[in-house]
């Protein structure tokens, strides 16, 4: 590890002015970073612990939507009774990420911000453009079986790790951010960027912003919504493959789905193309065929990734199943 | 007294591990500590050219470097170490030159004042290689495949009796697959650790390792000193599996670095490291053959392994050698073949040989029953092996039969469907599936002392080492009932090169061979404790015939009036000792190898002499072995539910039922099987080590990478003993258990999820991809 500066802040101001130098890092919940610093793959001069920015509110907006501050825990979030009441995806998918202690630390900013678990990331003697860029791409004729299928380039075809994130793409999440020129808003799916020929840039993020909050709009009454991830392990794992499906049927025909897939794509990964499919359809197995067969169409395999085409296929109709029935 | 062995008592050291008490390898607290950070290398094949430390030398804190340049020059260790020890890479002594064998080798280390400045030093070191073409994939280089010498204690990797080949022709009924498992780690959680420090020209070593004796020869002969400057201690080791079996470059290196800057060293492999500098098991490639007539009875069992080792050793997978001896056949070929990778070198790993062995040899035996239209149970009775037909030796003791009975009971084997992929719980698919476990009962020579004290406590002296298995608490209740003592007047003392020399934790054996040599201490001491007493005109006991006195309760006293008594302290006391001392060595050999008497003079040969008189010890060695062969078995069943669409597997239960001779303790006893059962389920579905394809280096290296299970993938384990002592093994009769519990369970899984879904995967892992 090298060494760096501890800075703490008690206010976001304060954090903000700090973060504006290039090698700075804000550091929350700390379990993925202090991974990274570790393994020299975040070398910052400078950490910002954001740990006592009074972020860590759960805000019930008049309007219904919730306002989630960017301290708050996994753990927190998921066993808020409103979130488990109006929005069961968003506490399913915390709770199938990572273990209870490593849920109880990490924050939502962090989840947000996590990176990679592609291998070849992890280990400083591969090549790897996101690590560094232009060096190459260990993973693309390499070990790729937990690698993405959805969103990838010839320069990076690394996952997105995010369970939280998946959920938060369905939901339309809003995140909230600040920086030295003020605050501003992103659309969820405006916020992670795809690899392109720049996989280093993840995300829409500027140096000197801050995360302060993450704002899920409320739900048209009768909605469901669920999380479904399929593993290799029962627990403390990644996904090979998740869904999240927020549904509102009437009468046995949707008027509404949110779909997004974990697990596939180099970002939390919005199924568009599978929402056409089912907005105004009949809830029934072969409608929840076909938006799968969409929401995969542009899906390419990789040598030991090929597999999650169909396997995310059978995560999604399974988890629309369970959410909307079948009429 | 009650007899204390057989009971589940409570851990010795329990407390001590769970308060954070007890004293790990790297944990000693030692004054003026530097530490050690290695450097390894990042290529996978060719000769380093510079290593360049400009940058390093200057960093703060740093004391020094230590490189093939510098680095003090090592002998080759003695190929037969007294100790017993291995040099995992014999022809791989580290930083003796500038050849690069595999990704992932030592270079060079860091020496600092403290961990995160030889850390931060070690990043910036670069290193320029002459890079060659690595040797990289297994099936890729199948046609360089050889034929190796001997396996693990001496153990024969060419096996053949009859004509298998020839009855294959001709059987009525035949199975050939080939199944294949990957490489796995042991991820012990304690990592592999040293701290070396010198004190003149003596070297004390604090060593996590599975043989303190073994660690202490290699020292011994590598770095040419004599054998009483060096002191091995080991107290607690947390897991092994193997991987602590043989000695790897840290132990050397932390004594080199600590000799080099004149400054005691710890030198801790991070968990990454360990995945290439500290062993792992082989990949294995089993064909494997099996004919029968058409009532299921074994014509013909061929197994042929190809497995791969590193450049600078040769380390077999003896994958086969449970084959000829686990059922009857009258023709058997069982054959190995190793091919050379770029690859660190392999090393024992949890049941070596017969965890991936019965894996392929129980699955092929499924998929023959499957055929035969006969309950796998039922296949598995007709060709129960009633005798070891290979060495044409009666099994000491064998109650198979037994265990497969009541594990078929435990399970409810009834309720298993003969037709695969039909049977449903809910959503979800229900398998059954068994096998055979079976594991070798090593014993090896073992050294003890014992030493009864004045006031009334007895302690118990052997340089053995408890990896976590219970040795010390075992120890403790076969003293404590020797002795007549009970269990908390008696302190075993383990993990200690100066405590007389004890079996290394391998194999399965210490309980075995260590066993019988506490016990036969104990009695030693005891029987020159009576000898006092009888020859004392101012005891009770005067007079006496010494076999009419039995000990009891810190008392010896006449077996017919117990209370003409006296207590040892009363005996001590009056003839003004503080203790009286015995020890005893216990020559008795189960392996292919003879036991060895101890070399003149040494320590070893003492005990040997004054084990002449000691009755116990004659008894136990003048049983004859020769007709025997001596194994443990048992039997593995496993249920399974596993979801069609998502390919998801869920372990409902599992019962393994074993035959291990007498348990010892049965709580220490049922944790080692339920761990190795455990171990199954990993290999069965998640563990696996992943290669660069293309440059030959490890990839997964971490467990978020390397998959164990999870509490959450542990279902309800139910383990049951036999528990009938061996009569021929010692007089203790207990046949080792450490390994069993891994054998055959990876084959039941597989076999269960057969019969749950009727995909037959015979590649390891099975994952969700492979069952959709
Ligand atoms: C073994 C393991 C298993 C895991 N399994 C899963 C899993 O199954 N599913 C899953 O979803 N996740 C999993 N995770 C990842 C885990 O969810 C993340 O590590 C965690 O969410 C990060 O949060 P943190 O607060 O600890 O972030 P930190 O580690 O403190 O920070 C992470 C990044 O976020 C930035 N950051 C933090 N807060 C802010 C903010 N407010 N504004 C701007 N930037 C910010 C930091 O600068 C840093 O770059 C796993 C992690 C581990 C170690
Ligand atoms: S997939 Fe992306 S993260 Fe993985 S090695 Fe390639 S560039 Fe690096």
């Amino acid at each position: 590890m090298e060494p760096f500066k501890l800075i703490r802040v008690q206010d976001n101001q304060a954090a903000i002015h700090a973060a504006g130098v290039t090698r700075t890092k804000f550091i929350a919940g700390g379990t993925n970073m202090l991974d990274l610093m570790k393994l020299n793959i975040e070398t910052p001069k400078q950490v910002i612990d954001i740990n006592k920015l009074g972020l860590n509110k759960i805000e019930e907006l008049k309007s219904g939507n919730i306002l989630i501050g960017a301290l708050v825990k996994n753990s927190d979030l998921a066993y808020h009774p409103t979130i488990i009441k109006n929005f069961p995806v968003l506490s399913e998918a915390l709770l199938s990420g990572a273990s209870p202690q490593l849920r109880n630390m990490a924050s939502v900013g962090g989840n947000l911000m996590q990176r990679t678990r592609c291998p070849y990331f992890y280990n400083t003697d591969f090549a790897c453009n996101k690590r560094v860029p232009g060096s190459g791409c260990a993973a693309i004729d390499g070990y790729n079986r937990n690698n993405a299928i959805l969103g990838t380039s010839d320069k990076c075809i690394a996952t997105h790790p995010s369970d939280m994130c998946v959920a938060m793409a369905a939901l339309g999440a809003i995140i909230h951010v600040q920086g030295i020129k003020g605050v501003r808003t992103i659309p969820f799916t405006d916020f992670h960027l795809l690899p392109g020929q720049t996989p280093h840039i993840e995300h829409t993020l500027k140096q000197d912003e801050l995360i302060t909050h993450v704002e899920i709009p409320a739900l048209p009454s009768g909605s469901k919504s669920h999380y479904l991830k399929v593993r290799d392990r029962a627990s403390y794992e990644f996904a090979l493959t998740s869904a999240a499906v927020v549904l509102n049927i009437q009468n046995g025909r949707i008027k509404n789905a949110r779909l997004a897939l974990g697990g596939v794509g180099t970002k939390p990964w919005r199924a568009l193309l599978a929402e056409k499919v089912l907005i105004g359809a009949i809830a029934n197995e072969q409608n929840y065929r076909t938006a799968a067969a969409a929401a995969l169409s542009q899906a390419k395999g990789h040598k030991d990734n090929t597999f999650k085409i169909e396997l995310a296929k059978r995560t999604l109709v399974r988890a629309l199943i369970t959410t909307g029935g079948m009429s | 007294m009650i007899e204390s062995v057989g009971k589940p008592i409570d851990r010795v050291d329990g407390r001590l591990k769970v308060t954070g008490a007890a004293t790990y390898a790297a944990e000693f607290p030692v004054k003026n500590l530097a530490y050690g950070v290695s450097v390894l290398s990042t290529i996978t094949k060719g000769r380093v050219k510079i290593v360049d430390i400009a940058q390093a030398k200057k960093m703060p804190g740093v004391i020094g470097i230590m490189t093939s340049e510098n680095s003090m020059q090592l002998h080759f260790p003695n190929a037969s170490d007294p100790g017993g020890g291995k040099f995992a890479e014999k022809d791989l002594l580290p930083l003796q030159n500038d050849r690069v064998f595999y990704g992932g080798q030592h270079i060079a280390v860091v020496i600092a004042e403290t961990f995160e400045q030889a850390e931060h030093a070690a990043a910036t070191i670069k290193i320029l290689y002459d890079e060659q073409a690595p040797v990289v994939g297994l099936e890729k280089n199948i046609a360089t495949a050889y034929k190796p010498g001997a396996g693990l204690g001496g153990a024969e990797t060419q096996t053949k009796r009859g004509d298998a080949e020839a009855a294959l022709q001709t059987a009525a009924v035949k199975t050939d697959e080939t199944y294949t498992t990957p490489v796995y780690h042991h991820n012990a959680m304690e990592p592999h650790a040293t701290i070396a420090e010198w004190k003149g020209d003596e070297l004390m070593v604090y060593d996590a390792t599975q043989s303190v004796m073994g660690v202490k020869g290699l020292l011994t002969s590598m770095l040419g000193i004599p054998a009483e400057k060096v002191r091995v201690v080991a107290l607690y080791i947390g897991g092994g599996f193997g991987s602590k079996g043989f000695t790897w470059g840290n132990t050397i290196l932390a004594a080199m670095a600590a000799k080099q800057f004149n400054r005691p060293v710890k030198l801790v492999l991070s968990r990454q490291q360990a995945f290439s500098a500290a062993g792992r098991r082989t990949q294995t490639i089993q064909k494997l053959a099996l004919g029968a007539d058409q009532n299921g009875k074994l014509s013909a069992i061929k197994h042929a392994t190809t497995s791969e080792t590193s450049f600078v050793d040769e380390f077999v997978e003896t994958a086969g050698v449970a084959t000829s001896m686990i059922y009857s056949s009258p023709n058997v070929d069982v054959s190995h073949e190793l091919v050379r990778l770029n690859r660190g070198t392999p090393c024992p790993t949890r049941a070596p040989g017969e965890a991936p062995g019965t894996y392929a040899l129980e699955a092929a035996m499924d998929e023959l029953a499957n055929k035969l239209k006969l309950d796998p149970l039922q296949l598995r009775l007709i060709n129960h092996a009633d005798m070891e037909e290979q060495k044409k030796k009666q099994f000491s003791s064998k109650n198979l039969k037994e265990c497969y009975q009541r594990g078929a009971d435990a399970i409810g084997w009834s309720k298993r469907n003969p037709t695969p992929g039909v049977t449903r719980e809910g959503k979800y698919l229900v398998g059954y599936g068994m096998a055979t476990a079976t594991y070798p009962a090593n014993r090896s020579a073992s050294t003890a002392r014992a030493t009864l004290f004045a006031d009334g406590h007895a302690e118990i002296l052997c340089g053995t080492q408890d990896i976590g298995t219970g040795t010390y608490t075992i120890a403790t209740q076969i003293a404590a009932d020797a002795f007549g003592l009970p269990i908390d007047k008696v302190k075993v003392k383990l993990g200690d090169s100066m405590y007389p020399k004890g079996a290394q934790s391998g194999g399965s054996q210490v309980t075995a061979s260590v066993g019988p040599a506490v016990r036969a201490a104990a009695l030693g001491a005891i029987s020159k404790l009576i000898d006092l007493a009888v020859s004392d005109s101012n005891s009770s006991l005067h007079g006496y015939k010494k076999g009419d006195i039995i000990a009891d309760n810190g008392r010896i006293h006449l077996k017919s009036n117990p209370v003409k008594a006296e207590t040892y302290t009363q005996i001590l006391n009056r003839n003004g000792l503080d203790k009286v001392e015995a020890q005893a060595k216990t020559n008795v050999s189960t392996r292919a190898q003879a036991p060895t008497p101890a070399p003149a003079g040494s320590p070893e040969a003492k005990a040997e002499e004054e084990s002449k008189a000691n009755a116990a010890v004659q008894a136990d060695e003048k049983t004859d072995r020769t007709p025997y062969s001596f194994h443990s078995f048992g039997a593995q069943f496993v249920k399974v539910l596993v979801d069609p669409d998502l390919g998801t597997i869920k372990v409902d239960k599992i019962v393994g039922v074993m035959d291990i001779g007498k348990v010892m303790n049965l709580k220490t006893a049922t944790n080692q099987i339920m761990g190795g059962m455990i171990f199954g389920i990993g290999m069965a579905l998640m563990e696996n080590t992943q290669y660069d394809p293309n440059n030959g280096r490890v990839v997964t290296r971490d467990l978020a990478q390397y998959l164990v299970p999870v509490h959450a993938d542990i279902p309800e384990i139910e383990v049951q003993f036999i528990d009938k002592p061996d009569p021929y093994i010692s007089p203790l009769g207990a046949r080792g258990i450490g390994e069993i519990g891994i054998t055959g369970i990876t084959a039941a899984i597989a076999n269960a999820i057969y019969n749950a879904t009727g995909k037959r995967v015979r590649d390891l892992p099975i994952t969700p991809d492979k069952l959709i």
